[in-house]
């Protein structure tokens, strides 16, 4: 059961982009003045339109394959959880199909299934209780690419985080698909810093963090990206970036991090509940919960 | 913002026309590279051997698609968006020179070596949106070849046949013109001079 919700995320992040992201795209577009940018929202709306319609991928690069796994600590098969999703990875990628895009770097060799060490990768929470919230996240490389990790003086504060994260967006210029979503994270430590920016990608666009001061700080960062004027696939116009995430950790006083995550307007994500005795409930694809699969 | 519609093999003498902007849709075939099968592509010309393909007057685009094998053994392509151009920027320039290819698509821009190779040699690179993978699938109708599978098929050469594949919008044309270098420029000025005075930075 667990093996066919994770197979059903992965494959419907794929092909079906979330509401969110999808209203907020159709937002951009409405206000929208620029005549390149509003054909570039039209293509993508379009796009988006016919990936739902013939259950093709939204886009050609199908990611890495991230799993977020909130797990209960009574939840029954949680050393059996790896195993499982590497397995509903390779049954997905055949199924959509996926494009492979799992490759060893020092055999430069593809491994041809989405697998492979450290993939997909699993990011891991326990928590309380007996069930298991499990994401997915289709992460492409365009959107990757220019990923920025900073280690700012932490004399200069704030002020250093926002130049980090505006000249990140500023130097990805039109690489990463925008517009983009962009996650902040910070913290002591350059691991956590990218961990939390990583994960605040989950959140729904439009939902800031309920620390009012950090969703202030989200705002603010929102409305100095687009004043950079990069617009939808850097044809310029009042959209580069969709929405600003920011999460923090507490630091260490002589070491600040700051990771800046994108991800691109083809933002695929999926989530799915599944209880101890096997029933699920979709969260993003509600569809999901009504039919067998995304074939079905 | 002129729209112009192509037919592959394209001569220079119309891709010389084209200005950044303008709107082309092509019609024939179209080739795949991406970082692997580019270098391949220039080792052999270099051992002077010929590609697989001749690719002259032909698009070239920075793409690996999702594709499957149809029961019949044909080829289907799945979703076909472009692949971040910038890779390729450090061989482009030689390999517009040594293939004589007239249109590069992808997305996300190219460099100064590669301008300067369009204006030298007649070539323009245009961007197809990016993400837009089943857009782009739609109007492939066929693969007619593919070479070098053991790179593994984001990286293989796709020889593809395509009808109207666009809108494509040239951002580097035959005059040296670079739009996204302009538009960068631009988005430079309003960081330095609007951005960072509003973070308290000067």
């Amino acid at each position: 059961m667990v093996l066919e919700a994770a197979k059903n995320i992965v494959s419907a992040a794929a092909v079906y982009l979330p509401d969110d992201v999808k209203n907020a795209l159709q937002k951009a577009l409405e206000k929208e003045e620029n005549p390149l940018a509003r054909k570039q929202f039209e293509a993508i709306l379009e796009n988006v339109r016919l990936a739902a319609e013939l259950k093709k991928p939204i886009c050609q690069d199908t990611g890495m394959v991230y799993f977020y796994a909130k797990v209960g600590e009574h939840f029954p098969i949680l050393s059996k959880l790896p195993e499982i999703l590497v397995k509903a990875t390779r049954q997905a990628t055949v199924e959509v199909p996926l494009r492979p895009n799992a490759v060893d770097p020092i055999r430069n060799k593809n491994s041809g299934d989405n697998t492979g060490r450290y993939m997909p990768w699993i990011d891991w929470e326990i928590v309380e209780g007996d069930r298991l919230e499990l994401w997915v996240v289709l992460k492409g490389g365009g959107s990757e690419y220019p990923s920025t990790l900073a280690m700012i003086s932490p004399a200069l504060g704030l002020k250093a985080v926002k130049k980090v994260v505006v000249d990140a967006v500023y130097n990805a210029g039109p690489k990463p698909c925008p517009p983009v979503i962009v996650s902040v994270g910070l913290a002591g430590g350059s691991d956590i810093a990218m961990k939390l920016a990583k994960r605040s990608l989950l959140r729904p666009i439009g939902e800031r963090h309920p620390d009012p001061e950090v969703a202030a700080l989200e705002e603010e960062l929102l409305g100095l990206i687009n004043k950079l004027g990069i617009g939808v696939h850097g044809f310029g116009g009042l959209t580069t970036a969709l929405d600003v995430k920011v999460e923090y950790g507490y630091r260490h006083p002589a070491s600040f991090a700051v990771a800046v995550a994108f991800n691109c307007w083809a933002t695929r994500r999926s989530g799915v509940i599944v209880e101890r005795d096997g029933s699920t409930q979709y969260l993003t694809h509600k569809f999901l919960n009504k039919e067998v699969g995304i074939h079905g | 913002m002129a729209e112009y519609k192509f037919k592959l093999p394209v001569s220079e003498e119309d891709v010389r026309r084209l200005r950044v902007g303008d709107i082309v849709y092509v019609t024939g075939t179209m080739v795949t590279a991406r970082d692997q099968a580019h270098r391949r592509v220039l080792e052999l010309v270099k051992k002077g051997e010929k590609p697989p393909v001749d690719l002259r007057g032909l698009a070239l685009y920075h793409c690996g698609p999702v594709v499957r094998k149809k029961p019949s053994g044909e080829w289907e392509i799945v979703a076909a968006g472009p692949t971040t151009s910038t890779r390729m920027e450090v061989l482009e320039a030689e390999f517009i020179e040594a293939t004589g290819v007239r249109i590069i698509i992808g997305k996300g821009g190219m460099g100064s070596r590669t301008a300067e190779a369009c204006r030298k040699h007649g070539a323009v690179y245009a961007v197809f949106t990016g993400g837009a993978a089943v857009l782009a699938a739609n109007a492939i109708k066929r693969v007619k070849e593919v070479h070098w599978l053991d790179l593994g098929i984001p990286e293989a050469m796709w020889v593809l046949e395509v009808e109207d594949f666009g809108p494509l919008v040239v951002t580097i044309d035959s005059t040296g013109r670079n739009l996204y270098a302009e538009l960068m420029a631009e988005a430079k000025k309003r960081l330095e001079e609007e951005i960072y005075p509003r973070i308290g930075l000067r």
